[in-house]
């Protein structure tokens, strides 16, 4: 399972004033801690914060003086993007494509030239489609766009799109179905990934919530996820998940040693 | 039509286990001997890197063994109530890239040798040859602990390799290779799951999964000797796709396993249609080797010189250029 972790975001405001005062010291410690939780890649979002390309270099450096983990810039912006991967010293992870063409154009081959991975999301410009073929539908065009750009599978991250479970209810199921069937877009496949948190937005029970649906969603053939890797029960999920599906070696220790890996 | 690509590549590599250590490193040996430190599947070198050939050692008793077939003990007669001479002989004759002294004279019910004994045994050999060893024990737990307390102060800084660790027997041996500068060999029965919990214990103990060597046990070919293959070989792609508790060398020592089976040791009379034990008891050692080595082991111990040169044979001409 890669991990992706979502923790340095100005959403939170501890990231945010840390961010305006250009404290690196919060940045650093949640760079560490979620590191050393397993994350495989940190996602750097400024959210609604900041529009500036400086802020996200500041935060992009903080992380890098602390952590060589992979980095997940989460703009939608060329003019923030392009900087942070200039700075981006590790593997990196573009945070995020829709399946618009104007979107696709920007960001797509800067992926290509900074031997970048990204992660399309399967929208467009009239939404986010909440049955199973749309959800398909935009998949395609993503993939084929960066099959075209010389992306290989293994550089794009499939974004079916979670929806708070708590308004509608009836898309996580198609969502489960839609991963199934993506799973065959072709081969080898892309990543699958979501923003897990999403699936429990506002709801109670959050993090039960998050880690059910997660195992259920890495049983129909998800491999990422943009998640709280802090959450220590989550990835107690994941590592038990991973064993079931056979896809680590079963030890008595098995917790430990997922978090290890 | 083109034929399909079928090369895997692989996210991770193999530890690179070096045994031995030579003036320059601190210790006596006139070579050093590195395995493990693969990016592809056993001998497949086109998928990546097999950057160290699998190394073979010959097995070494402290006491003239009891039990062996005299097919066995034929190459040694003259040396097996000396284990200094049967080492220096196994160097000069059949240059190895190791040696493996079994402590066998330590066994409780057998000659029940003292820990201070096996020690002085072991300096002794060390000082008459010159290769790179690997130290094993005599197989009770609470013995070996004590045997290895002295032992392996006693050649402290020669980067031997000791065997073994277990699940339930890991802590002295583990913190005395730490102390005195030596590898750990991390058994587990025929059984991946424990391979993987005791370099687990190991790591929490505070060894480094950088200088174990997993010996998941070695039966004989026709004993069992498939199982230990299908753990080898599902242990090492877990260490090339990057599970670092399944990422570190193999190894089998098959000697004993090998030399109890009747179609090792059976004499001509008792099987007449068997050919001569001659050839068919290194042929059965040799063979079980080999199985180990398409499995993915890259340290084999055998018992048999005649095994061991067939075996390095069979090394040259799967490490040698195809191309």
């Amino acid at each position: 399972m890669i991990l992706i972790a979502e923790r340095i975001n100005t959403g939170f405001s501890e990231v945010k004033n840390a961010l305006e005062n250009r404290d690196p010291a919060v940045i650093k410690d949640l760079a560490r801690k979620q590191t050393d939780a397993g994350a495989d890649y940190l996602d750097i979002s400024l959210g609604a914060a900041s529009k500036d390309p400086e802020d996200m270099v500041w935060l992009v450096g903080a992380v890098q003086d602390e952590v060589d983990t992979g980095l997940c810039i989460d703009a939608q912006k060329r003019e923030i993007v392009e900087p942070a991967l200039q700075t981006c010293q590790g593997d990196a992870l573009i945070n995020s494509t829709t399946a618009q063409e104007e979107k696709m154009e920007e960001l797509i081959p800067l992926a290509a030239d900074y031997g970048a991975s990204i992660i399309g999301v399967t929208s467009d410009e009239d939404g986010s489609p909440q049955d199973v073929a749309g959800r398909l539908q935009l998949a395609s065009t993503i993939f084929r766009r960066a099959d075209s750009a010389g992306l290989e599978p293994d550089d794009l991250f499939i974004d079916p799109v979670a929806m708070p479970l708590k308004y509608m209810q009836e898309q996580a199921s198609n969502l489960l179905e839609a991963i199934s069937q993506l799973k065959n877009l072709s081969d080898p496949r892309p990543h699958l990934s979501l923003g897990l948190s999403n699936m429990s937005s506002e709801a109670s029970e959050r993090s039960l919530i998050n880690r059910t649906f997660l195992v259920m969603a890495m049983a129909s053939g998800l491999d990422a996820a943009i998640c709280d890797v802090l959450d220590q029960k989550l990835i107690n999920s994941v590592a038990t998940a991973e064993m079931v599906l056979n896809n680590e070696i079963y030890s008595d220790s098995f917790v430990e040693t997922y978090r290890m890996d | 039509m083109d034929i399909p690509e079928v090369k895997n590549s692989w996210e991770d590599e193999i530890t690179s286990v070096t045994i031995g250590a030579t003036e320059e490193d601190g210790g006596t040996r006139s070579s050093t001997v590195t395995i493990g430190g693969e990016t592809a599947a056993p001998f497949l070198d086109f998928e990546g890197s097999v950057p160290n050939r699998p190394a073979l050692g010959l097995e070494v008793w402290d006491v003239p063994p009891e039990g062996w077939p005299s097919l066995l003990k034929e190459p040694i007669e003259d040396v097996m109530n000396d284990p200094v001479g049967w080492a220096r002989k196994y160097e000069e004759e059949f240059d190895p890239e190791l040696l493996c002294l079994k402590l066998e004279g330590c066994k409780p019910g057998g000659k029940d040798k003292s820990p201070e004994e096996a020690a002085k045994t072991v300096e002794k050999v060390m000082e008459a040859t010159s290769l790179p060893m690997i130290i094993w024990g005599c197989g009770d737990d609470d013995k070996d602990n004590d045997v290895f307390t002295q032992v392996s102060p006693a050649v402290s800084g020669e980067n031997c390799l000791l065997g073994t660790i277990t699940e339930d027997n890991y802590r002295t041996l583990a913190a005395l290779g730490m102390a005195d500068g030596h590898k750990v060999v991390a058994e587990s029965p025929v059984d991946i799951n424990i391979a993987k919990q005791v370099n687990t214990l190991a790591r929490e103990a505070g060894f480094a999964l950088e200088d174990l060597v997993i010996f998941p046990t070695s039966p004989s070919l026709g004993y069992g000797n498939e199982y230990v293959y299908s753990i080898m070989e599902r242990s090492r792609l877990a260490g090339l796709k990057g599970d670092k508790l399944m990422g570190q060398p193999l190894m089998a020592n098959i000697g004993g396993e090998v030399w109890k089976a009747k179609e090792a040791k059976a004499p001509e009379a008792e099987r007449p249609g068997w050919g001569e034990p001659e050839k068919r008891g290194p042929a059965w050692e040799a063979t079980t080797a080999l199985n180990y080595l398409q499995a993915g082991a890259d340290l084999i111990v055998i018992r048999h010189p005649k095994a061991f040169e067939e075996t390095e044979t069979t090394v040259d001409r799967l490490m040698s250029d195809k191309d």
